[in-house]
């Protein structure tokens, strides 16, 4: 086999000369744009129709016909501090695969382990704001806006226990020595699934939260 | 070194950022995120003043802007777009333009069917 085969043999180790499992984990991020765009789509349709229920809630004060009167229950800061600590927590992510692939596995475990935490606290703001908005009248069958709003935020917070679920998994396999820097692509593509979750929050923060 | 031994997947790896990079940019993100909060603070919340009515016609398509940005950052710089093989740039980016479409074109949709419903 000539020098230049040979080269052409190494590099095309697939058919695209590029991994198949990273080739398969943006498929699947490309399909997954498409599945939140018919989310966010189905929200901005909905959030200013309330066919049945309360009217303009929850981000205004209103009163129904019936004299029920019902408070703004949308709260920023919280939402901004689960925000901050999404886009924290991808940062975390990327120097835990920087520290997996120079083979230094402390500084694996430390920012994997800050990832986590960020995702569980998450997670955390995400079950109080949806007891909170229960509590205060909010369900999935309130309105429109309720039926949208849950069923985008309640998806994204599903993909956010996932991703923290296979990084717990990934912080264990590290602890036991398994994430060597030949394995580092196992948590590249847990990566790049944990920063889309991140960039569709990045949308979602602003569209329903800040944009009345 | 065996001459003939397969590469490993990480040796078609492109050269990632450093960390110094990731920092600059998740600061950028952190200030950009304040901001975003801080234009709905001075134009809607609780300390929009009279200035607040002057910045609403702004106010959605700055925040609309800036939350773009943060999605370019993450996508280019955290998940190595930039120096990534053009393959999974492509891979995102074209079911991201269908995905922007389907929402454009369903408000677009909807806001038309309210305007007909409203002039009935």
């Amino acid at each position: 086999m000539s020098d230049h085969a040979h080269a052409a043999a190494q590099h095309l180790e697939t058919s695209t000369g590029l991994d198949s499992r990273k080739l398969a984990i943006w498929t699947f991020i490309g399909s997954e744009c498409l599945f939140f765009a018919t989310l966010i789509s189905n929200y901005l349709v909905h959030k200013q129709t309330w066919l049945t229920g309360p009217g303009p809630f929850p981000h205004e004060e209103w009163v129904s016909p019936a004299g029920q009167h019902f408070e703004p229950i949308i709260e920023i800061p919280l939402v901004t501090l689960g925000t901050a600590l999404l886009l924290f927590s991808s940062l975390f992510v990327v120097l835990a695969l920087a520290n997996a692939q120079r083979g230094n596995r402390n500084g694996l475990l430390l920012w994997l382990g800050m990832t986590i935490m960020c995702g569980l606290f998450f997670v955390g703001m995400q079950v109080y704001e949806f007891t909170h908005f229960v509590h205060k009248g909010l369900t999935l069958k309130t309105n429109l806006f309720g039926a949208s709003f849950f069923t985008l935020t309640g998806f994204h917070g599903t993909h956010v226990t996932l991703g923290v679920i296979w990084l717990i998994t990934l912080w264990i396999e590290a602890v036991r020595g398994r994430i060597p820097p030949a394995k580092s692509l196992n948590l590249e593509i847990a990566a790049l699934y944990w920063h889309f979750v991140d960039v569709v929050w990045i949308v979602i923060f602003p569209v329903v939260y800040l944009i009345k | 070194m065996d001459a003939h031994a397969p590469p490993t997947p990480a040796a078609h790896e492109p050269e990632h950022p450093s960390a110094v990079v990731y920092v600059k940019i998740g600061v950028v993100l952190f200030v950009l995120t304040a901001l975003e909060v801080g234009l709905y603070e001075f134009t809607y919340g609780g300390h929009a003043g009279a200035g607040g009515a002057a910045l609403q016609p702004f106010f959605v398509p700055v925040l609309l802007l800036m939350s773009a940005a943060k999605f370019a950052l993450v996508a280019m710089f955290y998940m190595h777009l930039k120096q990534d093989n053009r393959l999974f740039t492509g891979v995102f980016v074209f079911p991201l333009i269908i995905a922007t479409v389907i929402i454009l074109a369903l408000i677009v949709l909807e806001a038309y069917h309210f305007a007909f419903a409203r002039s009935g």
